[in-house]
């Protein structure tokens, strides 16, 4: 892998890239903060604590707060960090500039998107939560700023692939660099993927909120969304991963084991992220089971590359753990540098998605979805997968990257190691009550119980598990404190020493190396595969989205909250 | 450790090649209980117009009407409520719900069962179920609807 050594550290003049990636990643970390705020008030709301009744001069009840949560964490923050890190790791790697003027008409572009979206949400004119299905009917302005948000990231796309030609223009015949690699199938999966969501905002839901359109095909709406929707949580996961497969190694005093296994993971998303949206249909009429089946395979499917990579980060950490002197069948564990706050945080957020990544299986698997369907099972499987594990690798990874980027060191370390211990136990307690509510006894998600006598009664049983709720909801906002403490402290100081920051990206180096290997040669021809992929989706979506949009039945749209 | 690349390239390919067999016996499994389970696999028992589904049509009238031995249930899923609003049948028979919305999506989660659909104006959705043991099975809305979702349960009584 080319590392190049930086420019200049403590002038943006030298790399202006630095500071664009610094407003994407800090944006992206305001929404969290915003968005995150919510999360406890959550959780209490699953331990029938009701704390909502205070906030109603601001917030109007809990379900803006829900769709603030959602649209804030699941698209805004984790889109921003993709744009951020997907762009600037290439850019490093390769030792090119991205197109900056570009780079920063999509900054702008997100920035006010975010504003434009974020004036309905906080007027409660859009409580449609972040899924918006119709006909629950928002505010123009949020599908307007929401779009015009997405949008920015087909920008981001334009970057990554031309630094992409750039390079290859100079280096005919050389193998794509692994982190590059990851950008470019990363972003065409994207491109491919967010096609639905696209189509569904601009051709219907716009017009619709206009008043152009009388009504909409809800199942249509579904259906395009969940096009998108499936694949949108490997666009949150892959930057988590890249950083992962390309630098924690190398963090944890290691090396990376193969560089061709890596290619063909982020290959296998590329092919396989799309084509599976039913898995969140099948309690849908109008879908035949037979195509819910097919979905259902391809998406266990997309359990492989997570597989792959399962084994090769755990084997690549005990190549670091065995460098760092740990012997035996366990001594690698400890021999690991857990005082590295950027490495613990991927650690635990790994160790999470264990039983996040089975919790997945058990929702693909038909039959067991039906059980858990909306149940605040959901919830619990996916604060394992975005709200552990992506997110903590996010936080990881500011640990180093805000310093690199500013060239001021990181302050209050052991409350940075703290927060990631704190983030982790309390995410385990409460996505596994959660879990346990939704499968015991069907507690549903989305739900305002602890401010409805009816469901506090109804949902009675499971008492002994809201209990935990309260207690992780606590837990987390101790963690969510102290991490946006040290992000903030270090980011807004104004001491700068860049002998005292990470100089360059610490890419790690690799033992199988992509030169030579046979397969890395059969991932290289990426507009081939960008094609199967395409073929991919036209086969799994094709005739049902047809015959959806030749048989459509609008219903005029409802304001209920 | 470095040397051992090989070594470990071998215990990944066995790894994966275990993975996929167990991606295959689970796919094998879901493919056999969809069959065996068919009757809570929710489908399209045709289409309404929502803004009608309050006046005319089956779902005007909802009701539980028993057809031989078996019971038919026609549900409106309402903002925020269901109706009827209580729905009795007699254990070990055979209950098919027809279920549509007037307004919103909703949901239809009968809790100890495999019974959850999505509930879709517009559409009809169809499933059934055999209710084995008697007692009152909760209905539960698991689709957020608006500001009064969680007050939307509702219960079916099983007689002996
Ligand atoms: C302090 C940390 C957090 C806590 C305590 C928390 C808690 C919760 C709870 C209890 C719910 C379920 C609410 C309901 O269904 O009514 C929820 C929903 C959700 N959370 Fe979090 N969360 C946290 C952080 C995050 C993060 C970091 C992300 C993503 C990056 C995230 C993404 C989501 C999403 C997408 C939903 C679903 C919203 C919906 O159903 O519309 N959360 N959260
Ligand atoms: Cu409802
Ligand atoms: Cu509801």
């Amino acid at each position: 892998m080319a590392v190049r050594t930086l420019s200049q550290m403590d002038a943006y003049a030298g790399a202006p890239e630095k500071k664009y990636t610094l407003y994407m990643l800090m944006l992206g970390f305001i929404a969290l903060m915003v968005g995150t705020l919510f999360g406890p008030l959550q959780s209490f709301n699953y331990g029938g604590l009701d704390l909502y009744p205070f906030l109603k001069p601001v917030f109007q009840n809990y379900y803006q707060g829900l769709t603030l949560h959602g649209v804030l964490n699941a698209i805004i923050f984790t889109q921003l960090f993709g744009q951020a890190i997907m762009v600037y790791l290439p850019a490093r790697e390769l030792g090119l500039r991205p197109n900056m003027t570009l780079a920063w008409v999509s900054f702008w572009m997100a920035l006010i998107g975010l504003l434009i979206a974020a004036l309905p949400l906080l007027a409660n004119a859009a409580s449609v939560l972040y899924t918006f299905y119709p006909p629950l009917k928002a505010h123009w302005a949020f599908y307007l700023g929401a779009a015009l948000f997405v949008l920015s990231s087909y920008v981001s796309i334009y970057l990554a692939l031309e630094m992409w030609a750039r390079w290859r223009k100079a280096h005919p015949g050389q193998i794509t660099p692994l982190v590059t690699y990851m950008s470019v199938t990363y972003w065409l999966m994207w491109l491919l993927a967010s096609l639905g969501l696209v189509v569904e905002v601009a051709l219907f839901l716009i017009p619709w909120s206009l008043g152009l359109l009388d009504g909409v095909d809800p199942l249509l709406m579904r259906t395009l969304f969940w096009y998108t929707g499936h694949p949108i949580v490997y666009f949150w996961l892959l930057p988590a991963y890249a950083l992962a497969y390309t630098t924690l190694p190398r963090l944890a005093g290691g090396k990376l084991i193969s560089d061709p296994l890596a290619r063909l993971v982020f290959l296998l998303f590329l092919l396989f992220s799309v084509p599976v949206g039913f898995h969140h249909q099948f309690a849908d009429p109008g879908i035949a089971p037979y195509w819910k089946f097919i979905h259902t395979i391809l998406t266990m499917m997309v359990a492989v590359p997570s597989l792959i990579t399962a084994f090769t980060i755990a084997a690549s950490l005990e190549n670091a753990g065995r460098n760092n002197g740990g012997k035996g069948l366990l001594g690698w564990i400890a021999a690991l540098p857990w005082n590295n706050p950027t490495v613990l945080a991927f650690l635990l957020g790994f160790l999470a998605f264990i039983p996040g990544g089975a919790g997945g299986i058990v929702n693909a698997s038909f039959n067991l979805n039906q059980n858990i369907h909306n149940t605040v099972w959901i919830p619990g499987h996916f604060h394992l997968q975005v709200g552990t594990l992506v997110t903590m690798a996010a936080m990881g990874t500011a640990f180093w990257l805000v310093p690199h980027l500013t060239g001021k060191p990181l302050v209050a370390r052991g409350m940075a190691l703290a927060s990631q211990w704190l983030w982790f136990i309390g995410m385990f307690i409460m996505t596994f009550a959660l879990h346990w509510m939704g499968f015991l006894y069907a507690v549903p998600r989305r739900s305002h119980i602890a401010g409805s006598p009816i469901a506090m009664e109804a949902y009675r049983e499971s008492a002994a598990w809201m209990v935990l709720n309260i207690v992780a909801g606590v837990i987390l906002l101790i963690a969510a404190i102290l991490f946006f403490y040290v992000l903030y402290a270090t980011a807004l100081q104004s001491r700068r020493e860049p002998s005292q920051v990470m100089a360059e990206v610490p890419f790690t180096e690799v033992l199988s190396k992509a030169e030579g290997s046979s397969l890395a040669q059969l991932t290289e021809r990426v507009w081939f595969w960008f094609g199967i992929a395409l073929l991919l989706v036209v086969l799994a979506y094709g005739p049902v989205l047809f015959q959806m949009f030749t048989h459509m039945n609008p219903v005029p749209g409802v304001r209920l909250w | 450790m470095d040397e051992n690349v090989h070594v470990i390239e071998r215990y990944e390919r066995a790894w994966i090649v275990f993975g996929l067999g167990m991606i295959a016996v689970f796919i094998v499994l879901i493919g056999y209980l969809m069959i065996a389970n068919r009757g809570t696999i929710p489908i399209s028992a045709g289409r309404v117009d929502a803004t009608q589904v309050r006046s005319a049509g089956d779902f005007a009238n909802p009701r539980v009407e028993q057809v031989g031995n078996e019971y038919v249930v026609y549900v409106q899923a309402f903002a925020f409520g269901y109706l009827p609003t209580e729905i009795r049948v007699k254990a070990g028979r055979k209950v098919t719900f027809n279920i549509t919305s007037p307004d919103a999506q909703h949901g239809f989660q009968i809790e100890r069962t495999n019974i959850n659909p999505q509930v879709i104006p517009g559409e009809v959705v169809q499933v059934s179920h055999v209710f084995r043991t008697p007692g009152e099975y909760r209905i539960i809305c698991n689709e957020y609807c608006g500001i009064g979702h969680a007050n939307m349960v509702s219960k079916i009584i099983v007689e002996p």
